[in-house]
C-alpha cells in the first residue's frame, strides 16, 4: 500500500517535471504519429496559465493530502494561551547578527489596561530558528504511517509558528486550512464523478435515441435548471440528519452537489451525440457494417471525450464553491469536521473581521483553487479545439 | 435481372417528414428522392449530376441503406442472384455491405481522427471479422501503396495528412473488403483542382484493376464528364435525362441538361449561358406535371397538366420531357464558335 502511494507520488512528480520539459525536438518528430490525446497534451503544455494552474493545484492537493505532515498542528488541536494570535512574523534579519536563516520571536499575551483586551507582545530577546523536519509528538500520517517529524517548526513549545494566526478556540488556522482542503478540494471530484455518471447516461440516452425519451429528459433538465441553485442545495441539505457522522455528511453533500449539477453535462453530451451521429465518419462506420454499440463506443464517445474533460474540469470549481457555500451557511460540513466553508463561518462576525482579519485567509485558498481550475479548463479547451492552429 | 446489371434502383423514394409542435405533428414531407429508377451496369461508372440539394447524396446513401428509404427497392446482383437490399435483416445486410462501399465527400470529417490510418482502413475488416491481425495489417499496407501512399504511414494519425492524402486513405478504406460497387459521393469536390485530377485518375486506375462499378455523384459536369461512361441528370429528386456520355453531352434532350451544359466554362469560347429564372421549387410542394416547368424557358400549358413520361431517344438515351423531339437543344460539342 505504502509502495503504491509512493509510486503515485513519483508519477505526480514526473508529471510536473514534464510540464516544463525542454525536450521539444523529440516531440515534433513524433507529431505525425501522435494520437489526438497526445496532441492535446502538447498543446496544453504550451498554455502557460494552464501549466501554472496544474502546478499550483498539484501543490495544494499534495499538501492537503499530507496535511498531517505539513501542518504544524492537528486541525482540532488547541494551543493554550494563544487565542486570536496574529500570524507569526518570520524574520531573516536579526538585530544582532544581520542576515541569517529564518527565525521567529515568541509571543506573550498582555492585558491592555485601557481597552481591557489582550494584546500579543513580541518578545525579541530570543531568536528561535525555523527548522525543516522538526521533531514532534509521534502521530500517524494518513492514519497508518507512524511519524514523529513535521515539515517545519521551531521545535520549541515557547515559540509556536502560526503562519495564518489562530482562531477563537486558539487553533492554528494554517493547519485547519490544510485539513479543510481534504474536504473542500475533494468534494469537487466526488461530485463531478457522480454528476458525470448521471449526466452522460441521461444525456447519452437523450441524444442517441431522441424522440419522446429525449423530450422528457430535456424538460426535466430545464425544470431542474430553472430552480435557483442555492435554495435547492439548502432544501436538500436540510434533509440531511444532524446526527450523521462527518463522513456521512460529506458523502451526502457530494450527492447533493451532483444531483443539482448533472444538468449542464447532460446537455453537452446530448448535443454532441446528436451532431456526431450524423458525421461522415460515423456514416462510414455504418457503411462498414459496424453495430450501434461499436459506433457509439469506438467512434462517437472518443470524439468528444476531450470536451467532456473540459466540461468536468470547469465543473469542479462549481462543486467546490457549492460545498463552501453550504458549509458557510452552516448546512454543510458540521464542526468539528473542517472545510474551507466552515472556516469562513468564523469570519461571518464583523468584530472578528475587524480585529482579526486573518480569518479571511481561507477565501484566498478558495479563490486560488477556483481560478486555477478555470485556467486548466481554459487550457484544455484551447488544446482540445481541433480548429485551433496545430 | 440482366447478367451485366449490378445494381438496380426501382422507384426509390426518400421522404423526410417535417414535424412541428410539441406533439411532433407531421406537417409535410421533403421529397428528397422522388421515384428514381436506375440500372447500373457491371464495371461502368454512372455519373449522377445535378445542382446542390437535388437529392444526389440522399440517393447515394439510400442505395447503401445508410438511411432507410421511404419506398421503392434496391436490387443487388450477388453472384448472379438478385438480392433486394432493403429487405435484408442485419446479418444478411452485413454480407451485402461487404460488396457495397462508399467514398465520402469531406476527407476531413470522414476519417476517425482518434484512430490511426491503419485502424481506419481495416475497420470494415474488423467489423466483418475478416482475417487476423497480421493479414489485416498487410492488407492495409498493400492498400496504402495501391492508392499511392507510403506503407509507413499506417501508424500515423489522419491529422498529419493533407486533404488529398486523406481522400486516398478514405478510398483505401472503401476498398479494404473488396467491394464490387462503390458509391462515390462528391469524392473530389472538397479538393484542389490539381489534386482532383490525381484522385480521379486513381479512381479510374482502380476501376480498371479491380473491376469496380461506380455510382459517381458530383455537381461538377467537368468531373462527371471525365470519369463517367453514362451520365444521369437529376433535378429535384427525379432523374430527368440519362444517356451515354458523349451522346448526352452532344445531344441533350431535356432543357435542364442544356442549361447545365451551358454553365460549363470553356476556354476560347464565349458562353451563351442559359440562366434559369427563379430558384428551385419548394421540395415540400413540388409543382404539378413536369417538375422543371417553373424554370423551364420552353414550358407550355401541357407541362403543368401532364407529367412527362420516360421516353427512349436513341440507344440508351432516355429523357423525360414533352417536347424532347421538337426542341433544338444545344449540347457541348455543336456550339458555334464565337
Amino acid at each position: 500500500m505504502a509502495e503504491s502511494k509512493s509510486s503515485i507520488f513519483k508519477k505526480f512528480l514526473s508529471y510536473i517535471k514534464n510540464i516544463f520539459s525542454k525536450n521539444k525536438k523529440e516531440e515534433y518528430r513524433s507529431l505525425e504519429y501522435a494520437s489526438q490525446s497526445q496532441l492535446i497534451w502538447y498543446r496544453f503544455k504550451k498554455h502557460k496559465l494552464a501549466s501554472l494552474g496544474l502546478t499550483v493545484l498539484a501543490i495544494l492537493y499534495v499538501t492537503s493530502i499530507f496535511a498531517g505532515f505539513v501542518a504544524p498542528y492537528a486541525h482540532t488541536e488547541r494551543i493554550d494561551d494563544y487565542k486570536y494570535a496574529p500570524p507569526t512574523e518570520i524574520h531573516v534579519i536579526s538585530e544582532e547578527n544581520g542576515l541569517r536563516t529564518p527565525f521567529v520571536y515568541s509571543y506573550s499575551k498582555e492585558l491592555d489596561t485601557e481597552t481591557f483586551q489582550y494584546e500579543y507582545v513580541i518578545d525579541k530577546t530570543k531568536e528561535y530558528s525555523l527548522k525543516l523536519f522538526v521533531k514532534s509528538e509521534p502521530y500517524k500520517l494518513l492514519g497508518f504511517i507512524p511519524m514523529e517529524h513535521k515539515l517545519f517548526g521551531t521545535g520549541d513549545k515557547d515559540a509556536p509558528v502560526f503562519l495564518f494566526g489562530t482562531d477563537n478556540l486558539s487553533r492554528d488556522i494554517f493547519s485547519r486550512i490544510l485539513f479543510g482542503g481534504r474536504v473542500s478540494l475533494f468534494v469537487g471530484f466526488g461530485g463531478v464523478f457522480l454528476s458525470f455518471i448521471i449526466g452522460s447516461l441521461l444525456g447519452g440516452i437523450s441524444g442517441y435515441f431522441g424522440g419522446v425519451i429525449d423530450e422528457i429528459i430535456m424538460r426535466a433538465v430545464e425544470l431542474l435548471m430553472s430552480i435557483p441553485k442555492i435554495p435547492l442545495w439548502i432544501a436538500f441539505s436540510a434533509a440531511v440528519p444532524r446526527d450523521w457522522t462527518a463522513v456521512q455528511t460529506y458523502l451526502a453533500i457530494t450527492m447533493i452537489l451532483a444531483l443539482v449539477g448533472w444538468t449542464g453535462l447532460a446537455r453537452v453530451v446530448r448535443g454532441k451525440l446528436m451532431s456526431l451521429k450524423n458525421e461522415q465518419f460515423a456514416m462510414a462506420a455504418r457503411a462498414a457494417g459496424a453495430s450501434d454499440f461499436r459506433i457509439i463506443t469506438k467512434h462517437l464517445l472518443p470524439a468528444f471525450i476531450s470536451y467532456l474533460v473540459v466540461h468536468l474540469t470547469l465543473a469542479i470549481p462549481g462543486m467546490i464553491l457549492g460545498e463552501t457555500t453550504l458549509s458557510f451557511l452552516g448546512l454543510g460540513i458540521q464542526p468539528p469536521a473542517v472545510s474551507w466553508g466552515t472556516l469562513l463561518q468564523d469570519a461571518q462576525d464583523l468584530t472578528v473581521l475587524a480585529d482579526y482579519p486573518w480569518h479571511l485567509i481561507p477565501t484566498v485558498f478558495v479563490i486560488v483553487t477556483v481560478l486555477m481550475f478555470n485556467f486548466i479548463g481554459d487550457g484544455l479547451r484551447d488544446a482540445a479545439d481541433p480548429y485551433s492552429s496545430k | 435481372m440482366q447478367q451485366d446489371t449490378l445494381v438496380e434502383i426501382d422507384n426509390l423514394k426518400q421522404y423526410f417528414a417535417i414535424e412541428k409542435g410539441i406533439f411532433n405533428r407531421k406537417v409535410g414531407e421533403i421529397k428528397a428522392v422522388n421515384g428514381v429508377n436506375l440500372k447500373i451496369k457491371r464495371r461502368e461508372t454512372l455519373g449522377l449530376v445535378g445542382e446542390s440539394g437535388c437529392g444526389k447524396s440522399t440517393l447515394g446513401r439510400a442505395v447503401l441503406r445508410l438511411q432507410e428509404p421511404t419506398a421503392g427497392d434496391v436490387y443487388f446482383n450477388q453472384e448472379n442472384e438478385k438480392v433486394s437490399v432493403l429487405e435484408l435483416n442485419k446479418k444478411e445486410m452485413r454480407k451485402v455491405r461487404a460488396n457495397m462501399q462508399m467514398i465520402f465527400q469531406d476527407p476531413f470529417s470522414s476519417l476517425n481522427e482518434r484512430m490511426t490510418v491503419m485502424d481506419n482502413i481495416i475497420e470494415p475488416l474488423v467489423v466483418n471479422k475478416i482475417g487476423d491481425k497480421a493479414s489485416r495489417k498487410k492488407r492495409a499496407g498493400d492498400l496504402l501503396e495501391e492508392v499511392g501512399l507510403r506503407r509507413e504511414y499506417l501508424s500515423r494519425y489522419p491529422h498529419s495528412f493533407s486533404g488529398g492524402q486523406r481522400q486516398r486513405v478514405g478510398i483505401a478504406r472503401a476498398l479494404s473488403i473488396k467491394p464490387q460497387f462503390i458509391v462515390a459521393d462528391e469524392p473530389v469536390s472538397a479538393l484542389d483542382v490539381s489534386v482532383q485530377a490525381q484522385i480521379l485518375n486513381l479512381l479510374k486506375k482502380l476501376q480498371k484493376e479491380l473491376d469496380l462499378t461506380f455510382l459517381f455523384i458530383s455537381h461538377d459536369l467537368g468531373v462527371i464528364r471525365y470519369v463517367s461512361d453514362r451520365i444521369a441528370v437529376m433535378y429535384m429528386g427525379n432523374i430527368v435525362e440519362i444517356g451515354e456520355r458523349e451522346e448526352l453531352l452532344r445531344n441533350p434532350h431535356h432543357p435542364y441538361t442544356e442549361a447545365l451544359l451551358s454553365a460549363v466554362p470553356r476556354a476560347g469560347q464565349s458562353r451563351n449561358r442559359i440562366v434559369l429564372e427563379g430558384s428551385t421549387p419548394d421540395p415540400i410542394n413540388l409543382p404539378s406535371g413536369c417538375i422543371f416547368r417553373t424554370r423551364c424557358p420552353y414550358a407550355e400549358e401541357k407541362c403543368a397538366e401532364q407529367k412527362p413520361e420516360w421516353e427512349n431517344i436513341k440507344g440508351e438515351h432516355f429523357a423525360a420531357c414533352h417536347f424532347k423531339d421538337s426542341l433544338e437543344l444545344k449540347g457541348i460539342k455543336n456550339r458555334k464558335r464565337a
